[in-house]
């Protein structure tokens, strides 16, 4: 499907300007120095920045605030709350009280969140202890079972997902051998439960390797010293070991919530149409609607929610070790 | 009775490390309220006997008692000791107060008696009012100190302290020895104490535990050791000395630095190879014509208390510390009074009875 992209004269303007002021202060760093600043190895990073992250983030911008036509408007994030406010505007004021609030949107990116904070919890729940296993010194197993962690991450990520389903599906395997020892084949997915199941899955590593880090550089003696204070392994365990490694935790949600709350093709894959997450809201508002202005809004709207949920998260870890990647 | 004084009991103690010998046999007692250092070299096993007693290490083989009863198969957890660490393992996410109140909390203490002790301890460590500070914000003597008091707070039988001053500088170093040493006064804890700093050992120890590759050398206290080194190695460890290969002619007089001294030691037989020690500060400079000996002044060297000269007879070097200065070059003679001449048999013979808690 092609989109017609026309910006208004200040749109390039804007472009123009960013590119002028950069090329300008790499010369400036130039000159000042009589030689290359360390500064300009940043270069090729920052002009990508610029291109594929800076500007895009401008354009959705510009189109969550636009109509097709390219005239400001609020009526995207008007459909985000109601989904029902194109319909309403056709057929006049009259009628449109008798209309309800479409809620499809807000829905989806309730249960959206809702998945993403079970996925989170879940992962945390799993990932802790294989994290703390992996870091003890004693276990000389860990380090293997950090190689187990990685390979499945060497295999791409859809096909990952479809593995899972010719495991899942009503003729795959889970239910051909119910079948083989005589139970009735039960449906394992297209339901929420199964997506879940995927997003853990593929998000647990995230989860496992930060915690992991963190916990493998705490200071031994530390633990010897909860322990010579009167701490039995339990009690060092929930007193010194896992308030040294909240910062290891931190990331790890945000590397897990982050991704889970924007997934999309998991569901698809193992949801069937059943569930729908915000990611595939935006994906079909883009490519099956093509309504660029809409996806744009959703998109917005996803953006601010991350922005909020990593500044709250920021809160909980005032040291900000963790903070790498918020 | 002297048995029932005995507050720990190491009995046999041995280690090992896949298969390299750690500690080897050690038998070692401490008394109640005493201020006991193991002193040694890095790798001689004294930080092992620390952790043993701790309980972060297990011996392969030997009884370590406490009280009388063995503890080897108790916990850390459940031992009445505490431990000054190395680099003071503060925890980084308590602030002082909470660092400090670790131990009480959990034994259930009421808030008001925490508080209370926890304020004590402060005071005791000259650090009121800190409460409430980071413990990175500290600096190394005052987080030293939050370490000393978190584990004094808990009434520790035993407090066990490994290297707690080696991070320090020099000045700090010397102010916390006098205030660990009064403390220990004051508060009658039993002080084990791990360092490889002889000066320290010799400052505070009420006894001094010199050991060697896993061995004990020599067990008693600062003025013995010092004065009665058990071997050269002991002698050249704690403070500095002048060490040469003699030959014990007989009795009471021994051949080295190519004449004969008369000594007050005996008991060695005649004619048997011993090692010679004598401190620089017992090697009086007198004239040319009266000294034993007869050298010439290589170097002099202005130490604040005293000048360091290096004087060569012959083909022997001495070390001589003395509070009157002779110009470099100058011809000089050198005596030694008997009773300043230490006769040891030499190291590859070491004296079994040296390994006796001797007092």
């Amino acid at each position: 499907m092609r989109y017609n992209v026309s910006l208004p004269w200040w749109a390039y303007a804007v472009m123009g300007l960013g590119l002028a002021v950069f090329i300008a202060l790499v010369g400036l760093s130039i000159r000042r120095n009589h030689g290359i600043k360390r500064s300009l190895f940043s270069a090729p990073y920052t002009m990508w920045m610029i291109l594929f992250t800076i500007l895009p983030c401008i354009l959705i911008a510009y189109y969550a605030f636009t109509d097709t036509a390219g005239n400001f408007t609020l009526d995207n994030f008007r459909t985000f709350w109601d989904s029902n406010s194109e319909m309403k505007k056709l057929v006049g004021e009259e009628y449109a009280a008798s209309i309800p609030r479409g809620t499809v949107n807000v829905d989806t990116l309730v249960y959206s969140l809702w998945m993403a904070f079970l996925c989170t919890v879940i992962s945390l729940l799993l990932g802790y202890p294989a994290a703390l296993f992996m870091a003890d010194r004693q276990m000389k197993l860990g380090a293997s079972i950090v190689v187990l962690f990685v390979i499945p991450m060497w295999m791409n990520f859809l096909l990952r997902t479809i593995a899972w389903m010719s495991l899942l599906e009503d003729n795959g395997l889970i239910n051909m051998m119910l079948k083989a020892m005589g139970f009735k084949s039960v449906r394992l997915m297209y339901n929420s439960g199964a997506v879940l199941l995927g997003m853990v899955y593929n998000y647990l590593p995230f989860m496992v390797f930060p915690i992991y880090t963190s916990l493998s550089k705490q200071n031994p003696s530390l633990h010897e010293a909860a322990a010579d204070l009167g701490c039995s392994p339990m009690r060092t365990l929930t007193k010194v070991t896992m308030p040294l490694s909240l910062p290891g935790v931190i990331s790890g949600i945000t590397m897990v919530f982050m991704p889970s709350v924007t997934t999309f093709f998991i569901p698809r894959v193992l949801g069937g149409g059943n569930t729908m997450m915000f990611g595939d809201l935006i994906e079909s508002k883009f490519l099956t609607e093509g309504n660029w202005n809409g996806g744009s809004a959703l998109s917005l709207i996803m953006m601010l929610l991350i922005l909020i949920s990593l500044s709250i998260l920021r809160k909980a870890d005032p040291n900000g070790e963790g903070s790498g990647i918020v | 009775m002297i048995e029932q004084e005995h507050l720990i009991d190491l009995q046999h103690i041995s280690k090992d490390y896949d298969g390299v010998t750690v500690l080897d046999d050690i038998n070692l007692y401490i008394r109640k309220k005493e201020f006991v250092t193991l002193l040694g070299p890095s790798g001689c096993g004294k930080t092992t006997t620390l952790r043993i007693i701790a309980g972060f290490e297990t011996p392969s083989s030997g009884k370590l008692l406490f009280e009388g009863k063995d503890i080897l198969d108790i916990p850390p957890y459940k031992r009445r000791v505490n431990t000054v660490f190395q680099k003071y393992a503060l925890f980084p996410h308590l602030n002082v107060f909470d660092n400090i109140a670790f131990g009480l909390k959990l034994k259930k203490m009421p808030k008001d008696e925490i508080k209370r002790r926890v304020q004590s301890m402060l005071e005791l460590v000259n650090l009121t009012g800190y409460e409430k500070r980071h413990v990175d914000a500290l600096s190394g003597g005052q987080q030293q100190r939050i370490a000393i008091a978190r584990s004094l707070v808990n009434e520790p039988e035993v407090l066990l302290l490994d290297e707690p001053l080696g991070a320090l500088d020099l000045k700090l170093r010397k102010e916390m020895q006098l205030e660990l040493k009064s403390m220990q006064q004051r508060l009658g804890i039993t002080f084990l104490y791990v360092t490889h700093d002889q000066e320290e050992a010799l400052t505070m120890s009420d006894t001094i535990v010199v050991m060697r590759d896993g061995h004990i050398l020599q067990i008693g206290d600062p003025k013995h050791i010092y004065d009665e080194p058990a071997n050269a190695f002991v002698a050249d460890f704690i403070g500095e000395s002048n060490i040469f290969r003699g030959t014990m002619v007989r009795d009471e007089l021994v051949a080295f630095a190519g004449r004969e001294f008369p000594c007050v030691d005996f008991g060695f037989g005649e004619n048997v190879p011993v090692d010679v020690v004598v401190r620089p500060e017992d090697i009086t400079v007198v004239g040319e014509d009266v000294g034993q000996l007869v050298g010439t002044i290589r170097s002099v060297l202005f130490k604040g208390v005293h000048y360091e000269m290096i004087i060569d007879c012959g083909e022997f070097t001495f070390k001589v510390h003395s509070t009157s200065m002779q110009p470099q070059g100058s011809r000089v003679g050198l005596s030694i009074v008997p009773f300043n001449i230490h006769i040891m048999r030499p190291m590859d013979t070491p004296k079994r009875e040296a390994a006796e808690h001797a007092v």
